[in-house]
């Protein structure tokens, strides 16, 4: 068909040429695809560790720290994509979110384990004094977040563009405020419980690795796995797929739409409030964290894709570990060159990404 | 209805408002003068580029600090000399004027194709993740800055400039005469056939393409034009400031643009610097102020003004204006006047009624 109507130009070519530069393309992506994977397993001369067959140990430890790292990406994430799916909405404030998660559980982790003020040593710490705080402080972001929706957002569905105006000045209330009444100038860290602040080994090649970060990327699978049978496998699931394809018409067969909203609002904000009792238990937490983690959001639903969950896993995984190896498997020894480049990776693979897929790679066009 | 030449209350405002702007020095004090009007200029400048993007493309850019910054920072790495960090490449002072604006141009154009299908909120999310790796690469790359930054530009200024700490009033007047033509060149491009042709994709996009207008192309255009004017915006701020560092473009930085571009009007030109001059003054007079009740400081005020003014007037202080000047003209608005999106108003043809 496509040769007749294209006429004598082309014959004998099988392609028409949107194939042509669909092939192309995915050859280009291959062919970098296959050189960072022969350069970090073979090659990488002058880099931190060396190549991956040279120095095992480290190539594995790099491994697990980025998929560790997505899986926080992961859960943070994910709130922010379920937003975005169901309501069309952009919570800019996801970053103030992670962090006002975050510093309520720092303080109430301080009550807890009366810490005075002072950061907790992991073994003060014990196993329901990290999960109570972090469940609490997850509780306390939704029902912030369901304020805001209910406040601010509800009224104004369907302008996109206004709404992310609104979660914008609402993250600058937010972080001033965590500054006011938090601290959050200075860097403070959540303590893990004494029993996760190890490290176990693996059982191959004597890795040690910190069970801690194993679990963050465990909680991140069940969260995963719960909001996958959550939204596949119930009533409510059901409503929000349906909603997320037409609006108006699951109204219309008289299901309320709003309260679905409300709830999805609620579980995203407390994704963000989670994901930022992790984050701060792993990286510390300070208030310019918040712009880093909505950057990381923004970054990982571009990539996968916007609404989609697996998308979010997808993009999650792509970005920790294009984040983490460019760190490390960049040459280090002229001077200057070339570890500091590591955040031009990070915008290749996003312009990659949207060169070839403009609505992200598991994303839905139009 | 009126003609182009009619005088409203809106020239009257603006026409006293340069009048003053004119004879700001003898009239004002040194800090009102230098200090603050100065960086209304070219801040005007920098959320004109975003005004523009967003009236006439209906693109809401926020990575357009990053632009300013670029060209700021290639000024500084070209001019400067020894005693300071980055590059520090000693060359003529209007070389790195057209290097700093070509380059972010050239950025400018690279990134706007790579953002050129993208509409909406999304095309927002993507120059915002623009916007913060420009920042990161910056403070990483201690070749070009580092986070301390790149000092000692005032004494690397052209000759007809001089250094603007010994004489502030020429660098008033040049960037009282760049905001003006910036104002005019943007005027002037909305009524070029590509300016016409970018409003007419703002309103529909899918119609322009089944006309045969490249959208892709001409949305890159506009893009590539608006990181021009940020750049020029750029290469004053670092002769008025001395000094750049990647804090001037960090995500603070590009809210504190939008927030300028909404609190002035986001699709309205002029807004862009009445939005810097409220923005100037609350940032200088409310700075030390601690907010009663909740607590917190200045940037809680200036997100509840912000929230204020999306919630209750998108089109900012100078939708505030139009609807004041119309309710003393023809009495009160009717409510289809007061609803209406500011998205259905055209820029060229909402601001003097020149039909």
């Amino acid at each position: 068909m496509t040769d007749v109507t294209t006429g004598s130009t082309r014959q004998g070519s099988r392609w028409t040429p949107e194939e042509a530069t669909r092939y192309a393309s995915r050859g280009i992506a291959g062919a970098a695809a296959i050189f960072v994977l022969v350069w970090v397993l073979f090659w990488a001369p002058k880099t931190t560790y060396g190549s991956a067959v040279s120095d095992p140990t480290d190539f594995f430890k790099t491994f697990l720290d980025s998929l560790t790292f997505a899986g926080l990406l992961f859960v943070v994430a994910s709130g922010f994509t379920l937003i975005f799916g169901l309501m069309r909405v952009v919570n800019m404030a996801q970053g103030s979110f992670f962090l006002l998660g975050g510093f309520i559980a720092y303080k109430l982790q301080q009550n807890f384990a009366h810490g005075g003020g002072f950061g907790l040593l992991s073994s003060q710490v014990s196993m329901w004094q990290w999960i109570l705080p972090a469940v609490i402080a997850a509780g306390c972001v939704g029902l912030v977040g369901l304020g805001i929706q209910q406040a601010f957002l509800r009224w104004n569905q369907g302008q996109d563009l206004r709404q992310a105006l609104i979660t914008i000045a609402i993250s600058i209330i937010i972080a001033d405020q965590l500054l006011a009444h938090f601290n959050a100038g200075n860097a403070q860290s959540i303590s893990w419980p004494g029993k996760l602040d190890r490290f176990v080994s693996l059982g191959f090649g004597g890795i040690q690795y910190s069970l801690a970060r194993l679990f963050m990327l465990a909680v991140a699978v069940v969260i995963g796995v719960l909001l996958w049978l959550w939204l596949q496998k119930t009533r409510t699931g059901m409503v929000i797929r349906a909603g997320v394809d037409d609006r108006q018409m699951v109204s219309g067969l008289g299901v309320n739409i709003q309260l679905t909203f409300a709830l999805a609002f609620f579980v995203g904000a407390a994704l963000a409030g989670f994901g930022g009792v992790m984050g701060g238990s792993f990286a510390g937490l300070q208030v310019d964290v918040g712009g880093q983690w909505l950057l990381n959001c923004l970054v990982v639903v571009i990539i996968g894709g916007m609404g989609s969950l697996a998308g979010a896993a997808v993009g999650a995984i792509l970005y920790a570990f294009v984040f983490n190896f460019s760190a490390i498997y960049l040459p280090t020894t002229s001077n200057n060159c070339c570890t500091e480049y590591s955040v031009v990776f990070t915008f290749a693979l996003l312009a990659l990404v949207l060169a070839f897929r403009p609505q992200g790679l598991l994303g839905r066009a139009g | 209805m009126s003609h182009a030449s009619a005088v409203t209350p809106s020239r009257v405002v603006g026409i006293g408002a340069l009048v003053v702007a004119a004879a700001g020095p003898f009239i004002f004090s040194d800090y009102i003068a230098h200090t603050l009007l100065t960086q209304v200029f070219w801040l005007g400048i920098a959320a004109a580029s975003l005004t523009f993007l967003s009236a006439y493309g209906g693109m809401v850019s926020l990575c357009q600090i990053s632009m300013f910054g670029i060209a700021g920072f290639v000024v500084g790495n070209t001019v400067t000399t020894g005693e300071v960090k980055g590059l520090h490449l000693g060359w003529n002072p209007w070389l790195g004027v057209v290097l700093g604006l070509v380059v972010a141009t050239v950025i400018g154009l690279l990134l706007g194709a790579l953002s050129s299908r993208s509409f909406g909120i999304y095309f927002l999310m993507l120059t915002v993740v623009f916007a913060v790796l420009a920042n990161y690469f910056f403070g990483q790359v201690t070749n070009l800055s580092g986070f301390s930054g790149i000092s000692g530009i005032q004494v690397h200024t052209p000759g007809i400039i001089g250094n603007p700490n010994l004489h502030p009033d020429r660098l008033y007047y040049i960037a009282l005469v760049v905001a003006i033509a910036v104002y005019f060149l943007i005027r002037y491009v909305g009524r070029t056939p590509f300016g016409i042709a970018l409003q007419g994709i703002r309103d529909d996009p899918i119609r322009m393409s089944s006309l045969g207008y490249n959208v892709a192309a001409q949305r890159t255009l506009a893009f590539a034009f608006a990181a021009f004017i940020a750049a020029i915006a750029g290469v004053l701020f670092v002769w008025w400031n001395d000094h750049i560092d990647p804090a001037t473009i960090d995500l603070d930085a590009v809210i504190n643009l939008l927030i300028v571009c909404v609190i002035g009007g986001l699709y309205k030109l002029e807004g862009a610097w009445v939005g810097a001059l409220a923005f100037v003054l609350i940032n200088n007079y409310l700075h030390d102020t601690d907010v009663p009740l909740v607590g917190g400081s200045f940037y809680t005020v200036i997100g509840a003004i912000f929230l204020v003014i999306v919630l209750l007037s998108p089109a900012g202080l100078l939708g505030i204006w139009d609807r004041l000047v119309q309710r003393l003209q023809t009495g009160p608005p009717g409510p289809a006047v007061a609803a209406a999106g500011p998205t259905e108003e055209s820029p060229s043809t909402s601001h003097e009624g020149t039909t």
